[in-house]
């Protein structure tokens, strides 16, 4: 019987910003590089919270940092997160980012080591995660709407089972999340290349259509520019090759079937930008599967689908991330990274409703806190997106 | 019964194994989804678990068609029943 969506809800956190979350998360938040260990001593200290170390947030500079301030104020906006402790090489920019992730009327608390050093930092950040997880393991679960749920999605390592099965099994969801008013986010620009006419003629308005060819011909602009014969086993990867894969056109067929039959776009998200209304939108983004995960927590969705056919293993620290397969083989030899296993389908065994519902079935279960494979694996990969070199 | 390739479309070109160890020579069962219509054939190659056979002949560069649609060219002639990947099929873009 087919899932009464309107009906359906989870319990979850409402945040101060009236946001649902679906975890609790205290996260200990460096702004750049030098301060990862500085987090991971906190992270260490005081049990229940969660060190996000990361590569970058030195000597960027325009765009590039304007975007490594808006994902990092952006995942401490989301709603999964409790409560962030930031922590910099000095004070100026842990302050900007806490200023940022404070509007969204969550605790936070910002420390800058010189000065202080690493020990008297990591104590006094100590103390504020302190008061953090405590504060967080006091909030209670509420009851929302299943409209409520924002759902991202992003494929990888994908083989030809994600376009017969996977793909399309998000994408029988995703028609039922749209017709439901739930707010949707896929991605991957250079990855509907062969498909972008299919999803242009998806696109709601002129205006929107307009502006996705617009973020589509500027990343084949960066691709022509840098291209080797075959894009370095980048596109399609050594992976999807493997996987029975052949041309970006192929692989791009297959992505696009996450958007379902029904779902119109309703927006175009530039990087980590936070959606303004409910509907499907299109995020100009990267196709790495770490990379455009991270946008997705950034810009404030709070779980992911993940098709894999040849069993990409990627986590996100505060996203629970969904992965779901058609490919027996992937499904026998690695079992513990799949969620939903829709390998039924190949042989006419499951029908692609029944695969769409197996799908929302394990996203309502693990809303209400039944925790991923990747979660239960300790898969955490927090990959922030460059534009150019730093100065 | 076991399927053991999938094609999206009846107009495609190629469809996709999907069983371990297929071997050449062997009679196949395939699948045509958008259609829901079953057809037979035989593999000419062995053909990896994911990858793709052709479903007719297929001249060199023409053009290769999946879910309905082009998805690229055939850089040399390949049989019905022989195995379509790299080395005989490139993209058109890039």
């Amino acid at each position: 019987m087919a899932m009464d969506l309107k009906n359906a809800g989870f319990e979850g956190w409402r945040r101060e910003n009236g946001r649902m979350g679906v975890r609790n998360h205290v996260i200990i938040l460096p702004v750049d590089d030098l301060s990862n260990a500085a987090c991971e001593a906190v992270a260490n200290n005081i049990k229940g919270c969660m060190a996000i170390p990361h590569a970058y947030g030195r000597l960027q500079f325009g765009y590039d940092l304007e975007l490594h301030f808006r994902t990092l104020i952006g995942t401490g906006c989301n709603p999964n997160v409790a409560g962030v402790v930031v922590i910099g090489i000095e004070p100026g920019w842990a302050g900007k980012i806490a200023e940022g992730i404070a509007a969204s009327g969550k605790p936070v608390e910002f420390f800058g080591i010189e000065q202080h050093g690493d020990i008297n930092t990591i104590a006094r950040a100590s103390h504020a995660a302190y008061r953090m997880v405590k504060h967080a393991s006091k909030l209670k679960k509420v009851k929302a709407p299943l409209v409520e749920l924002w759902v991202s999605t992003k494929c990888g390592e994908s083989d030809t089972t994600s376009g017969l099965a996977s793909c399309p099994t998000n994408g029988n969801a995703f028609d039922k999340l749209w017709e439901n008013g739930n707010t949707l986010v896929f991605g991957e620009t250079t990855e509907l290349t062969g498909g972008e006419h299919l999803v242009a003629a998806r696109c709601r308005t002129p205006e929107i259509r307009a502006g996705f060819q617009a973020m589509f011909d500027r990343y084949q602009r960066v691709v022509e520019a840098n291209k080797t014969s075959d894009l370095s086993d980048s596109q399609p990867t050594k992976g999807n090759i493997e996987g029975g894969l052949t041309t970006i056109e192929e692989k791009a067929l297959g992505n696009i079937q996450k958007i379902g039959k029904k779902c119109l776009v309703d927006g175009v998200l530039d990087k980590a930008e936070a959606p303004t209304h409910s509907g499907l939108w299109f995020m100009d983004s990267s196709s790495a599967a770490a990379e455009m995960v991270t946008l997705c927590g950034a810009s404030g969705y709070a779980v992911h689908f993940f098709p894999t056919g040849q069993g990409n293993v990627i986590g996100n620290p505060i996203v629970p991330v969904i992965k779901i397969s058609a490919n027996p083989r992937t499904v026998r030899t690695m079992s513990e990274h799949i969620d939903v296993d829709v390998t039924g389908l190949l042989q006419k065994r499951m029908n692609m409703d029944d695969a769409g519902e197996a799908l929302l079935d394990c996203m309502l279960r693990t809303a209400e806190g039944e925790l991923t494979a990747a979660e239960l694996l300790g898969h955490r990969e927090f990959s922030l997106t460059r534009i150019y070199e730093s100065a | 019964m076991t399927i053991h390739f999938v094609v999206h479309d009846e107009g495609d070109s190629v469809g996709v194994v999907v069983v371990e160890g297929l071997k050449a020579g062997q009679p196949l069962v395939g699948w045509i989804m958008d259609q829901d219509k079953m057809i037979e054939f035989t593999a000419v190659n062995d053909i990896p678990i994911g990858h793709k056979l052709a479903v007719r002949a297929i001249g060199k560069d023409d053009t290769i068609i999946k879910y309905g649609i082009d998805i690229g060219r055939a850089v040399a002639n390949i049989g019905a029943g022989e195995h379509a990947h790299v080395h005989n099929v490139k993209t058109k873009r890039w």
